[in-house]
């Protein structure tokens, strides 16, 4: 083959492309150094003077910190139990469906959620949850007095679990659906032709059909431990309830970028990147040896 | 499928049905919700009398956006950084994607290239190292640093699924080609770029969407609200909270304080690009993301 001279034209095509990452990916990256400096923006990074772990030993002490990791990883473990289940459960329930037109539809429709911003969707749930808004209005017909939802520290993770699966289950069921139609339909009429009903036909052939992808989610969303979801807690907070709401991401930008506490913001998004990244790693070789799975 | 005609499945459907259509109504209705929020009068608003249909219909609230320069301004600040992102992303993607898809014997060191991508998208500095390298680079308050920090960020995936993409297409292709003397750059241009149209197209209107959608760069790279992308300008007028209302009353007066209806106007122009290009993006996009799998 006349393939010789086709190795510099593939170098070539790549150079922009890794010329950007290594600006914008790459280079961010050296900034955790100032992690370990005391940072003097008019020095510079080359230029200012070491901290050691300081900041670290300080982070640790902060009670803030405490706080806000514990409310990540229960927002974030919530987050992910509820997002494996409810697409699960919408998925089979599609299935089962037989009304073809109406089965369009619904998909069309949930999918849709999950490509609005969560600027949007946090104003559209602030309002439907505000002190003269529809929910409260709602509940008012039940006789229960009108509520500040969003300002309740004790509801609020709850508010943010179930908005997020309210958003997200859609798209969710995408994955599932695409396992479901790859069961063969010859094993649901044998099935049917021995006697086996609607539940045991669930239970034998459609479940043992979708093991496998929701082996393969479940092992994948162990990354997203520390991921509560910026956006969208960023758009849903308020002070009332930093308590139980406040997140690593969203003290690291408060803390950083409004108070310019920029070492202490930085050893915090430190962590949270090293400690992810060790769980990505973890869960995506470990889906490359219960199933097989490969990103490239 | 052959199954049943008994009562008990016949029950079964119902139940069924029911429970998706309340489910899939739960999705559409606050959107719809906020439409007829948006045409209603103020002090229907306020009074919570608006349910699913305006109440004293009229354009008020739109009328008002016409006056609001700055609303248009950031209209058009988000729509260049949707037209200048999807077209970097664009030829990115491609130039890419193709070297990438050739073995480790075509393109030497290919799998070192593939690990730093990956490396890239799994690991990062975090907000504080990356606020500051666009600082350095002087792109503060410029549109750049909104294509350029979000864009590389996304492109990795991108370019993921392409490559699968590319490297499932028949190797025949490529050898019918070179017997015909092709160049690296024709087989690109006139044969896996019409080929992978299903996928660019996916790939392109992810990138309409997350460009249109993302708020976070706008605020902390744009110092002023004149060069405010939409969704930060509505994120900083209707969703977020002032950080020193710090009561439950406070946070009422603030919620009875703010124009519903005009906030429901402006949330439902900026999704209505979204909603604009999702009857072609659900056309792609469920293709797209299986067709970017790895097959085995």
């Amino acid at each position: 083959m006349r393939m010789k001279g086709f190795a510099k034209h593939y170098y070539l095509m790549l150079i922009p492309g890794f010329l950007w990452l290594f600006v914008f990916s790459i280079v961010p990256m050296f900034g955790i150094i100032i992690s370990f400096q005391y940072f003097n923006p008019g020095k510079g990074i080359l230029g200012s003077d070491w901290a050691g772990l300081e900041h670290f030993k300080y982070m640790f002490l902060l009670k803030d910190t405490q706080e806000v990791f514990s409310n990540t990883l229960v927002i974030a473990s919530m987050k992910i139990v509820a997002n494996l289940i409810a697409p699960l459960l919408f998925a089979l329930m599609l299935n089962e469906l037989r009304l073809m037109i109406l089965r369009r539809w619904i998909q069309t429709i949930v999918y849709l959620p999950h490509f609005l911003s969560w600027v949007i969707l946090g104003g559209i749930v602030l309002d439907l949850f505000s002190y003269n808004g529809p929910v409260n209005q709602l509940t008012a017909l039940f006789g229960f007095q009108p509520k500040l939802f969003f300002a309740d520290a004790q509801l609020f993770p709850f508010l943010v679990v179930g908005s997020d699966v309210w958003k997200e289950f859609g798209f969710g069921t995408i994955i599932y659906l695409a396992a479901l139609t790859g069961i063969n339909p010859a094993m649901y009429e044998a099935a049917n032709i021995d006697g086996a009903g609607r539940w045991r036909s669930l239970w034998h052939i459609t479940l043992p059909g979708i093991r496998t992808t929701a082996v393969l989610l479940t092992v994948l969303s162990l990354g997203n431990v520390l991921n509560a979801g910026f956006d969208q807690i960023f758009n849903l907070y308020n002070p009332l309830v930093y308590s139980t709401g406040d997140i690593i991401d969203t003290w690291v930008y408060r803390t950083g970028l409004l108070n310019l506490q920029y070492e202490l913001a930085t050893a915090v998004g430190l962590l949270k990147s090293v400690v992810g990244f060790l769980l990505i790693s973890v869960s995506y070789y470990l889906a490359y040896r219960f199933v097989n799975y490969r990103i490239f | 499928m052959v199954r049943d005609r008994t009562f008990g499945n016949r029950v079964t459907d119902i139940i069924l049905i029911v429970v998706l259509i309340g489910i899939t109504l739960s999705c559409i209705l606050p959107i719809w919700y906020t439409l007829s929020l948006s045409l209603s009068s103020n002090s229907a608003a306020a009074a919570g009398k608006v349910w699913l249909w305006p109440v004293d219909f009229n354009l008020n609230a739109y009328a008002q956006i016409l006056n609001d320069n700055q609303f248009f301004r950031s209209f058009w600040i988000s729509t260049q950084r949707v037209l200048l992102g999807v077209t970097l992303n664009f030829i990115m993607v491609v130039l890419m994607s193709y070297p990438l898809s050739r073995t480790a014997k075509e393109l030497k060191g290919r799998n070192v290239f593939m690990w730093i991508l990956i490396f890239t998208m799994l690991f990062n500095g975090g907000l504080i190292p990356l606020y500051l390298t666009v600082k350095e680079l002087n792109m503060l308050n410029s549109i750049w640093a909104l294509v350029l920090v979000g864009g590389a960020q996304t492109l990795v995936f991108n370019v993921i699924l392409t490559m699968n993409f590319f490297r499932n297409l028949p190797k025949e292709l490529d050898e019918a080609a070179l017997v015909d003397g092709a160049g690296p750059w024709y087989i690109l241009f006139k044969i896996y770029i019409p080929l992978a149209v299903p996928v660019l197209a996916t790939v392109s209107l992810f990138s309409i969407v997350y460009h249109w959608n993302e708020f976070l760069y706008g605020l902390i790279f744009m110092s002023r609200e004149q060069f405010y992308p939409l969704q930060t300008y509505i994120q900083q007028l209707v969703v977020s909270v002032d950080p020193s209302t710090m009561s439950e009353d406070q946070y009422r007066r603030l919620s009875e304080l703010s124009n519903r209806t005009l906030d429901a106007a402006k949330i439902f122009i900026a999704m209505l690009p979204v909603l604009i290009v999702y009857p072609f993006l659900q056309r792609f996009f469920i293709h797209g993301i299986t067709l970017g799998s790895v097959k085995e």
